[in-house]
């Protein structure tokens, strides 16, 4: 580079003088040098370094015991218990949601109050209050029956035969979670334009039809990511269940601990990683979901994290054939 | 662009009927009259707050009048007559009715999770008039006249002002209203695309459907009008052919409100 391309054409007046007529490299601007961040780069590498060379090193971890226990046949069957309920309990807790944020938003303040109650009370009690209550349940009453309120019943329940160690679990996770649920839907309507609600009415669309196709589709953008959240803190309070005698994934842990009191470490890590993968799991399906429903809401949609990989492996082998050219 | 027909849909009469509708202690409608024959087309003018906008919503029920009735082809529209008193229909009928009306919005609302082909094939499909292919048949067919063949399987955030206002109105034509109700169309729309809008509305215009229009494209008024309907405070000041109301207007107040928006 001998010359500036621009000095090549013709200019009608003369460039003013104090503009330096140095080839255009000498006039590159040189981004500013920030040592502080350096700094603080290699300081959190050291950290990092230091932490998983400890994880690893640190013969308290037992890491051959944690190998030993992560696929054992006993810790799997507490894995399922925790899928299970969680499931159940998601999917439940989600319609039950869905249920009392309509009752929220209906007309009738007596719709409104019982639902604002629901949540006012469950999000007050705390989960592990409301499990063992349900375990003592079957105490308060001896049998449920269906029939005409206060009137004759025609069916009757053994509440005992009824009311399994799983049963309890999943109504008490989907009582709470109902409760936070309903909150996270309610946002979601809310966050629905008017106007969509007025051209749904204005083109005659009936009711059902209007909330299944117009608003709910448009509210789950912004109930998806809130919901994730929950049932995140879903899986994870499963773990309580443990206290209404059945066995899931950390109470098998625990009592496993108990039999081998020398691999409580290993156990727990164990936990943890069956957590970790969970979540994970969860959060990619999040993606697609989210970008599922996000047609239409945006130009373009975002692209995959396979998309952004493909993406940048041509971007780099243009920019290699490119330095490579010159 | 092709003249678009309503397909085979006979243009409806609408009378409105003393109609008086109130927030609290504003009346924003204060005892409206009229009666328009079908096929005609009536531009309602008037300053913003004039109840022109409430006047177009009561006709198709989406406000409730307080007193009054709206009527299309000899129907009353959200209410039965029962003895001497005017009851409210169920939810149901009403959406049943509201298929006989079009309605077409200032910002569009078109489902933007829908395609433009969904957005139009949507209401005809629900309501149980067509199937899903029939309808998609149509909604092709609407949205080709409309001049968006090339545009079927675009979400509206991917069209234009001016494109997603001629969806809108594919989307009002999929149910074969009687009537078309049009809420200041253009008033959302960047200058240069308010023409394509316009130009499909006047090819409606001239097709012979009862259209009910709220704007302030003067211009526009005058061209397709036969009524020019002049609102203020509630009430009908004046009316007539656009050659009397716009151009030898007998009342101070639409002088005043045309010199200031002419």
């Amino acid at each position: 580079m001998s010359e500036p391309p621009g000095a090549t054409i013709a200019a009608p007046e003369t460039p003013p003088t104090d503009k330096p007529s140095k080839p255009l490299a000498a006039q590159r601007v040189t981004p500013l040098r920030r040592p502080g961040r350096w700094i603080a780069t290699a300081v959190v590498l050291v950290l990092a370094a230091q932490f998983v060379h400890g994880l690893v090193t640190n013969p308290f971890y037992q890491w051959d015991r944690w190998g030993y226990w992560f696929l054992r046949p006993t810790i799997l069957d507490g894995l399922v218990i925790t899928l299970e309920v969680t499931a159940y309990s998601a999917v439940l807790g989600l319609l039950g949601g869905i249920l009392l944020a309509l009752a929220r938003l209906s007309k009738s303040p007596v719709l409104r109050a019982v639902s604002w109650t629901y949540v006012w009370a469950l999000r007050s009690i705390p989960l592990i209050v409301v499990l063992l209550f349900l375990y003592n349940f079957s105490a308060l009453y001896r049998t449920l029956s269906v029939g005409v309120p206060f009137g004759p019943a025609f069916f009757s329940f053994d509440e005992s035969k009824l009311a399994t160690d799983m049963v309890i679990a999943v109504i008490g996770l989907s009582l709470n979670e109902a409760a936070y649920a309903a909150e996270v839907v309610r946002g979601g309507i809310l966050s629905v334009d008017q106007g969509q609600h007025e051209a749904a009415a204005a083109l005659g669309l009936p009711k059902g039809y209007q909330f299944r196709k117009i608003v709910f589709p448009q509210a789950l953008r912004s109930i998806i990511p809130n919901y994730v959240n929950q049932l995140i803190g879903l899986i994870k309070s499963t773990s309580l269940v443990f206290y209404v005698s059945l066995l899931d994934l950390f109470g098998t842990a625990q009592s496993m601990g108990s039999t081998y009191p020398g691999d409580i470490v290993p156990l727990l890590l164990v936990v943890t990683a069956w957590y970790l993968i969970l979540t994970s799991v969860v959060s990619v399906i999040q993606f697609y979901v989210e970008r599922y429903y996000a047609r239409g809401a945006t130009r373009s949609l975002p692209p995959t994290p396979l998309q952004k990989l493909r993406a940048g492996l041509t971007d780099l082998r243009a920019r290699i054939r490119r330095e490579a050219a010159v | 662009m092709s003249t678009i027909d309503t397909l085979g849909t006979a243009p409806a009469a609408l009378e409105i009927h003393d109609v008086h509708k109130w927030y609290g202690a504003h009346r924003v409608l204060d005892g409206v009259d009229l009666t328009i024959r079908p096929g005609e087309v009536t531009v309602v003018i008037g300053p913003s707050g004039s109840g022109k906008s409430t006047l177009l919503r009561v006709i198709n029920h989406l406000e409730k009048p307080e007193i009054g009735y709206v009527s299309i082809n000899d129907e009353l529209i959200g209410v039965k007559r029962q003895g001497e008193r005017l009851k409210e229909l169920s939810e149901r009928a009403i959406l049943a009715q509201r298929g006989r009306i079009g309605f077409v919005f200032q910002n569009f609302n078109l489902f933007p999770h829908l395609t433009a082909l969904d957005n139009v094939a949507a209401a005809p499909v629900a309501t149980g008039k067509l199937t899903k292919p029939e309808a998609q048949a149509l909604a092709k067919e609407l949205l080709e006249r409309v001049g968006l063949g090339e545009r079927v399987g675009a979400y509206p955030r991917q069209l234009s002002g001016g494109q997603q206002q001629r969806v809108a109105i594919a989307r009002a034509l999929a149910l074969r209203p009687g009537v078309i109700l049009f809420d200041e169309p253009t008033s959302a729309l960047d200058p240069e695309l308010v023409g394509e809008v316009l130009s499909v509305i006047k090819d409606l215009a001239t097709s012979g459907t009862t259209l009910v229009i709220v704007t302030h494209e003067i211009g526009f008024a005058r061209e397709i009008a036969d009524r020019v309907v002049f609102i203020d405070g509630g009430r009908i000041v004046e009316q007539g052919p656009p050659s009397e109301v716009l151009d030898k207007p007998q009342h101070e107040r639409t002088r005043d409100f045309l010199s200031k928006v002419l």
